[in-house]
């Protein structure tokens, strides 16, 4: 990967505070290289959804941006007004969602779901939008496209749908596509196709993937570089390797040794130990207590 | 799929009934002239008080037996219907459209569209419907509109309770947010995907309204306020039947019997219509 690359998503310095001032992310920075993958694991409430949103310019009223920038191949979304800021994000940009039933519109067919889009973000006509869905379901192995394009969601498998929202992901080409626990409604033996998936996808797009889980099995088999989360804060980034093969931060280890493997992802994340938890908790407050938000 | 499949059985008959009776009725009070067999309004005091056709003492063209100015009962209902009908589309569907409209922006916008919006309805719901009704139309005065104007006033809050309430559990919902990703507007997301998933609810009330229509307009009439007198409404023919029911039952009986197969056949006529139209129930 040459180094003089503008990164696809750099994220610097960006710290968020929800309606009572409490900080759920504290100055993170992170960059995604095009068509890299970079994990960004942590345990339940360390922020990783949240970073995800900001960047989708989707989070919820109730938390508000401090500090920081986020930039989508070199532009500057806080530079941006609000339409172009949506329209940047439409055309670069997508999300692999966590949850493939409430990500679908219930009550609209599978094919005008996806057309529809296509022609919005793309400004394509419906025939050349039919022709590319076709194309990017038979990519994630759907067999009968005719059937699924004429469904509701709820008539199709958690795996199935799970396919068409990654179908629907890569068909306006995006350069950055986050992916928010993609497989962590499905069942075992589902997630590892999905995954597998959507490793295929990424290789032969060339898509840059911000990948959060909270499963450093998932992360080995599918990043080439991590960010390690704790508290809305990144405790450690690395490439993955370097990562598996020499975890720096007291934090990774824990969450390494508490780790189990792929095959068990349900029982992920067993609790890190105690000690480790209170010397960062510590470190963290002392940070909030001398921190000021840069502007704001 | 099977469950699905028996859900259709079992939800067929209930929209078979409703609709057939609804559209019996419908397409009875839209030709009245044309059906009824006598003139509603013409009086004939040899022909008073006459039974129902099962009874000795019956006429030939007077089925359901007249009432004690020996008007045909059959023809007043029928021509009774066509009041009916026309205040519960008039006056539900203008519920509807309101309330719903309000609902879906307090409930998809929340903030303070919500806050106004819910404020407003506490306020509205906190008078007792058939009082506030009475009210109106002694304001209004007494005419069709003025029926049709105070039934939309009061029970918009109806659909904008419920349609505020499904419209905020589809605003949370991830498709929204992807919606939102992919670069559309807040009131396209709102159009576009949100208001089909909560029409099938709007659907049910909306048929459920045109029932309350149907109670509320029987009572204003019962108590003398809807149309004219002379229009006979089955309010209107409640009240006098209520006054022999000693000497002619039917009088009060068939009108009852009319109005609550209507108002009932309206909300199961909903429900099953939202089964049917609802992708998820379907
Ligand atoms: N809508 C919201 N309003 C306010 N605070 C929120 C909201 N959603 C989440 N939070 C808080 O923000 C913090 C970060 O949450 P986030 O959902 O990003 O965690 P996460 O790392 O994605 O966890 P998980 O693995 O459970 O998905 C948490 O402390 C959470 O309680
Ligand atoms: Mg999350």
């Amino acid at each position: 990967m040459s180094a003089n690359r503008e990164p696809c998503l750099d994220i610097r310095g960006l710290s968020a505070v929800l309606a009572n001032g409490q900080r759920v992310l504290r100055s993170v920075s992170l960059a995604v290289q095009p068509g890299e993958v970079r994990a960004l694991v942590g345990e339940s409430g360390a922020g990783k959804t949240m970073i995800g949103k900001a960047v989708l310019g989707v989070l919820p009223k109730s938390v508000r941006i401090v500090e920081g920038e986020m930039l989508i191949e070199g532009e500057d979304l806080g530079r941006l007004d609000p339409k172009a800021r949506r329209t940047l994000i439409g055309a670069r940009t997508a999300l692999i969602p966590q949850d493939p039933l409430t990500a679908l519109n219930p009550s609209r067919r599978i094919g005008p779901q996806m057309t529809d889009r296509l022609v919005r973000i793309l400004g394509w006509n419906t025939e050349r939008a039919d022709k590319r869905i076709r194309q990017l379901l038979d990519e994630v192995q759907i067999r009968d496209p005719e059937r699924v394009l004429k469904s509701y969601p709820h008539e199709l498998s958690g795996g199935m749908r799970q396919r068409v929202l990654i179908a629907a992901a890569f068909a306006a080409e995006p350069r950055l596509i986050v992916a928010d626990e993609p497989t962590t409604a499905l069942d075992v033996t589902v997630q590892k196709q999905i995954l597998r998936l959507i490793a295929q996808l990424q290789r032969d797009h060339g898509t840059a993937i911000l990948f959060v889980t909270h499963d450093l099995g998932v992360v080995a088999k599918i990043s080439q570089k991590v960010s390690v989360l704790y508290a809305g804060k990144v405790v450690e980034e690395a490439d993955t390797e370097a990562l598996f093969a020499a975890p720096q931060h007291p934090y990774t280890r824990a969450l390494m040794t508490a780790t189990p493997r792929y095959t068990d992802p349900y029982a992920s994340l067993k609790p890190v130990d105690e000690s480790v938890l209170a010397g960062l908790t510590a470190e963290i407050a002392a940070a909030d207590q001398a921190w000021r938000p840069g502007h704001g | 799929m099977d469950e699905a499949s028996v859900a259709r059985g079992g939800l067929a008959p209930r929209l078979w009934l409703a609709g057939g009776w609804l559209l019996l009725a419908l397409v009875a009070a839209i030709f009245a002239p044309l059906i009824a067999p006598q003139d509603p309004l013409a009086q004939d005091l040899m022909l008073e008080r006459l039974p129902p056709f099962w009874l000795d003492g019956a006429e030939p063209g007077y089925w359901l037996g007249t009432d004690s100015l020996g008007r045909d009962l059959l023809s007043r209902l029928i021509f009774g219907g066509r009041i009916a009908f026309i205040v519960a589309f008039a006056a539900a569907t203008s519920a509807c459209l309101l309330g719903s409209a309000l609902g879906l922006i307090a409930g998809y916008f929340g903030g303070w569209p919500d806050r106004i919006i819910s404020r407003i309805v506490d306020v509205w719901m906190a008078f007792p419907p058939v009082l506030f009704a009475i009210l109106l139309v002694a304001v209004l005065g007494t005419g069709l509109s003025s029926v049709i104007l105070a039934i939309a006033i009061i029970d918009w809050t109806r659909f904008c309770r419920v349609i505020r309430a499904e419209a905020m559990s589809q605003a949370r919902m991830d498709y929204v947010e992807s919606a939102r990703i992919a670069g559309y507007g807040r009131m396209g997301i709102m159009l576009r995907e949100v208001l089909p998933n909560v029409l099938p609810s709007v659907v049910a009330l909306l048929s459920l309204e045109m029932g309350i229509a149907v109670i509320v307009e029987a009572i204003l009439s019962f108590v003398n306020l809807s149309i004219s007198t002379d229009d006979p409404t089955w309010g209107s023919i409640i009240a006098e039947g209520r006054l022999s029911i000693h000497q002619a039952w039917w009088v009060l009986v068939f009108p009852l019997i009319t109005l609550i197969l209507t108002v009932l056949s309206f909300s199961q006529f909903g429900e099953a219509l939202k089964a049917r139209f609802d992708p998820v129930l379907r």
